[in-house]
């Protein structure tokens, strides 16, 4: 089936989401819609879903204007989505979760089991899937479970596919396994629209690459001739740097050190298995790794988020394996956290409040019990202002600034105190590329201030961008440590997917 | 639960369980349209709806008008209404108080009811155990209990949902079963029961231990008394706390967003504990308002709903301490007006109930204001954007 957007406008307050965007996804071909955060995908793919009205523009399929009143109107015509994050009941079989919904029965409304498992089967080997209709959702990998998902649009009949950030919790082996599958559906003659923001990935598996920037479609490429520098150039609508200016650490003396840290969680299984590591003053370590490999409860070992089972923390000398994370806190620890939402910051609180978040106990901002509003307000002006933050309005709640300057808010927080270790998890997860050179550039010049740095990232671009030294995260181990000047990606690569080890 | 908004940022909720997710974005919305415009419609709805219901029963327009007259006038038509409202709210105040301060932090406290009675005991108890002291030192002395009693009885949820994760719904509504039983209980004993009575009710208040009325020098028959005064001071003091203090920062992080209050070195633990006993101190210093001020002794059931009242007043106020007062006058004077309604119009008092009941529906599910009055709302908006995440 052949898609079409014509013109499709979508206002919210205050924001134009979507603004005239046409596209074309074509039978048998792969369109990989790119663009950064923000950039009107996610409104576009609701849309296309019939979770959104258009304000105006109209979806055409196979020739026929469509008007979707909700999701459900969608999938009659053949359009599947298939998330990020999956909708799955994880204690029910896989062939339980497939039919959930549309479950076959009989007379009486009886659940026809046989009948279930069958078309699950039947689907899963047609379209070469793979996968047991019997086991449980929770026992298996992220990448059989993004299979359940597929198979789950097709039973529903869907012909147009679209995947949202497909590969973002995949690890590079799941990640060539997924582009089989692509290839195969595509054979098949289905239409598929992959949302990404990995420009690899949509030059190694797309026909045609749609990009979108601030809801505007900005340009089309041909993946054959296009290079991930033009792709970058247009969803930014600048040339950017990915290269980060430092020069060569100086690495002091220890500042953090980590001896054999284990967590277990509570069904005793291990989080963290020995791991010891030490950071020092003037140097940035990066931990590389697949998301779910240990690195958030690395991080929360180290801030006191979350207790550890065995081994020993120790911060400038002093033991603070027992230290509460305000302990932590005062005793000079910045923490940057993984998710910014979630963690970072309290969307209803405004902007003062939130570069307040962790420091509001303590001289100048309270004095006893009673907060210094005017000590809090004039911090956080020059705040916004030293660390660009965007609108620099600190009555504003911190749930209306973008991403990007969410993240620059909480970076200001926590680098604008001096203190000698900063742990970063995450620092420009879904941001745009601006805020991610100001903040790499925010790194390195705390790195030479002589601050011990220590990063954890998914984004191995980033890892090789700031570290001077790189731990790779596999299992809940350590599995490599490398010098960033001598290690190569693919090397590292290697170590992520646990197959060096 | 995760909210896209338009520019594709996502926003995770915090908190688990559904409703305080809900009861979040329904006490503590900031701009005024939620705040405002949303339970004024709520209230003029209410009172059509009420009209209605009147009507259904057999009245003619006119009888239904001369009711609301009536409801009028019983509630702000002269100095006497006007008192009336006044002493009627005042409990509501501070029970209101202490539902919305819970909010804030978080937590949905439905033991106002207990802890009003607990309060109110503990209040009666100080007010006639001493004799010959001076009011100075007898009446703060017997308020302070008031307030004692109500935060023990408020520790408990607190410290069970700290400690244990016991939810404090659960334990708050089983705490007021046993602050009702415990109190009938004591009544019956010879610490409380008044000499040479059989039936379960107080000693009499001393009268050094008495809230005076603070127009009784002009008319004897108007009952408002200090207690309005002290509601008042208590507002402003919980604005202040909540606003103006790091306890209250702490108070509103853990509310918004707990994982974002662990994160910065807050302690959830502490914070379930100490706003709980706030809470409790407030409902029970409605019920030592009650007794030392309206009551003079107390008997069973002397708490009269009050504490489930509260919530209301607290939704309705948006868990707002001056919003709080605003809610308490109204339903204060739609009591008072309610019993000149049944006195004078043959209405019951009983509509009452019915128009503050529907306010409470229209304001827990603005989309209904919304769609009435096509006024675009919160609940509306989060409701279409409720979708996948990026």
């Amino acid at each position: 089936m052949e898609l079409q957007l014509k013109g499709i406008t979508k206002q919210f307050p205050g924001v134009l989401a979507n603004d005239d965007v046409t596209l074309t996804a074509r039978s048998g071909k792969v369109l990989a819609l790119i663009g950064e955060n923000g950039a009107g995908k996610s409104t576009l793919m609701n849309v296309l879903s019939g979770l959104y009205h258009p304000d105006a523009g109209e979806i055409i399929i196979d020739g026929q204007v469509q008007k979707f009143d909700d999701p459900g109107d969608a999938i009659k015509a053949g359009i599947g989505m298939v998330h990020q994050h999956f909708m799955l009941v994880p204690v029910f079989s896989v062939w339980e979760n497939v039919v959930l919904g549309i479950e076959p029965t009989r007379a009486g409304g009886v659940l026809s089991r046989k009948e279930a498992r069958r078309e699950v089967k039947e689907i899963s080997e047609r379209f070469g899937l793979a996968v047991d209709p019997d086991v449980l959702v929770e026992d298996i990998p992220v990448g059989i479970q993004q299979r359940v998902e597929i198979i789950k649009v097709l039973l529903r009949g869907a012909k147009i596919l679209v995947f949202d950030e497909p590969t973002a919790v995949l690890t590079p082996q799941e990640v060539e396994e997924f582009f089989g599958i692509v290839a195969e559906l595509k054979g098949r003659g289905a239409t598929i629209i992959f949302i990404t923001h990995k420009l690899k990935e949509a030059l190694a598996i797309a026909d045609d690459i749609t990009v979108l920037r601030g809801g505007k479609v900005v340009g089309h490429a041909d993946p054959a001739t296009a290079t991930p520098e033009d792709l970058a150039a247009m969803m930014v609508g600048r040339d950017i740097e990915l290269v980060v200016e430092k020069s060569e650490a100086e690495p002091g003396a220890g500042v953090l050190e980590l001896a054999d840290v284990t967590m277990l969680d509570d069904y005793g299984r291990a989080l963290l298995k020995d791991i010891s590591f030490s950071v020092r003053a003037g140097e940035i370590v990066g931990v590389a790794g697949i998301q779910g490999n240990g690195q958030t409860e690395l991080v929360e070992a180290i801030t006191g988020l979350l207790p550890i089972s065995r081994g020993r923390i120790t911060f400038e000398g002093k033991d603070i394996t027992r230290y509460s994370p305000r302990d932590r806190h005062t005793a000079g620890i910045a923490h940057v956290p993984e998710d910014r939402n979630h963690m970072g910051m309290i969307g209803s609180f405004s902007v003062a409040e939130n570069l307040v978040l962790d420091s509001y106990y303590a001289q100048p901002f309270s004095r006893g019990i009673r907060l210094q509003g005017d000590v809090i307000r004039d911090s956080a002006e020059a705040l916004v202002e030293q660390f660009d933050v965007r609108p620099p309005i600190i009555s504003n709640t911190g749930g209306a600034l973008s991403g990007g300057n969410a993240q620059k808010m909480i970076v200001a927080r926590e680098f604008s105190r001096d203190v000698p270790l900063v742990v970063c998890a995450q620092p420009t997860r879904g941001i745009d590329v601006g805020s991610i050179e100001y903040i790499h550039e925010q790194i390195v010049k705390k790195r030479d201030e002589g601050k011990a740095i220590l990063i954890v990232s998914t984004e191995l671009d980033e890892i090789f961008a700031l570290s001077d030294r790189i731990l790779v995260m596999y299992d809940g181990r350590i599995v490599a440590e490398l010098k960033a000047s001598e290690a190569t990606p693919t090397e590292v690569g290697l170590y992520m997917a646990g197959r060096a080890a | 639960m995760s909210l896209t908004s338009p520019d594709g940022k996502t926003t995770i909720e915090p908190d688990d369980s559904g409703w305080a997710t809900f009861f979040r974005r329904l006490t503590t919305a900031t701009d005024w349209k939620t705040g405002l415009v949303i339970p004024a419609l709520a209230v003029l709805t209410a009172l059509i709806i009420g009209a209605i219901i009147i009507m259904l029963t057999g009245s003619s327009l006119q009888e239904t008008l001369q009711a609301y007259w009536a409801l009028l006038e019983g509630s702000v038509g002269s100095l006497r209404a006007i008192s009336a409202t006044l002493t009627e709210a005042t409990p509501l105040i501070l029970t209101g108080l202490s539902v919305a301060i819970a909010f804030r932090a978080g937590l949905f406290n439905i033991g106002g009811e207990g802890q009003l009675l607990i309060g109110g005991m503990t209040a009666v108890l100080v007010g006639f155990s001493f004799t010959g002291l001076p009011w100075f030192i007898h009446l703060p002395m017997a308020v302070a209990a008031g307030f004692l009693g109500g935060a023990v009885w408020g520790f408990v949820p607190g410290f069970l949902k700290a400690k244990t994760g016991a939810h404090e719904v659960i334990v708050t509504i089983m705490m007021n079963y046993i602050a009702i039983y415990l109190t009938g209980y004591l009544l019956k004993t010879a610490l409380f029961q008044r000499e040479g009575r059989n039936d379960p009710i107080s000693k009499n208040v001393e009268e050094s231990a008495q809230l005076p009325k603070l127009l009784g020098w002009f008319d004897s028959a108007m009952r408002v008394h200090l207690g309005l005064i002290i509601a008042l001071i208590a507002v402003v003091l919980v604005w202040w706390l909540l606003f103006r203090t790091t306890t209250g920062f702490e108070f509103r992080a853990v509310g918004a967003n707990s994982h974002a209050a662990r994160y910065a070195g807050m302690s959830v633990t502490k914070v379930y504990i100490l706003v709980m006993v706030i809470a409790g101190g407030l409902a029970g210093l409605a019920g030592g308002g009650q007794v030392l001020g309206v009551l003079d002794r107390a008997s069973p059931g002397f708490s009269a709903g009050l504490g489930f009242d509260g919530i209301s007043v607290a939704l309705l106020g948006r868990s707002n301490p001056f919003g709080v007062v605003a809610a308490a006058l109204l339903f204060g004077g739609l009591t008072a007006g309610g019993q000149n309604m049944q006195a004078t119009a043959n209405v019951g008092i009983d509509l009452v109930s019915v128009i503050q009941a529907l306010i409470i529906i229209f304001v827990a599910a603005p989309a209904l204001i919304g769609a009435i009055y096509r006024v675009k709302t919160d609940a509306s908006s989060t409701q279409i954007s409720q979708g996948w995440s990026s």
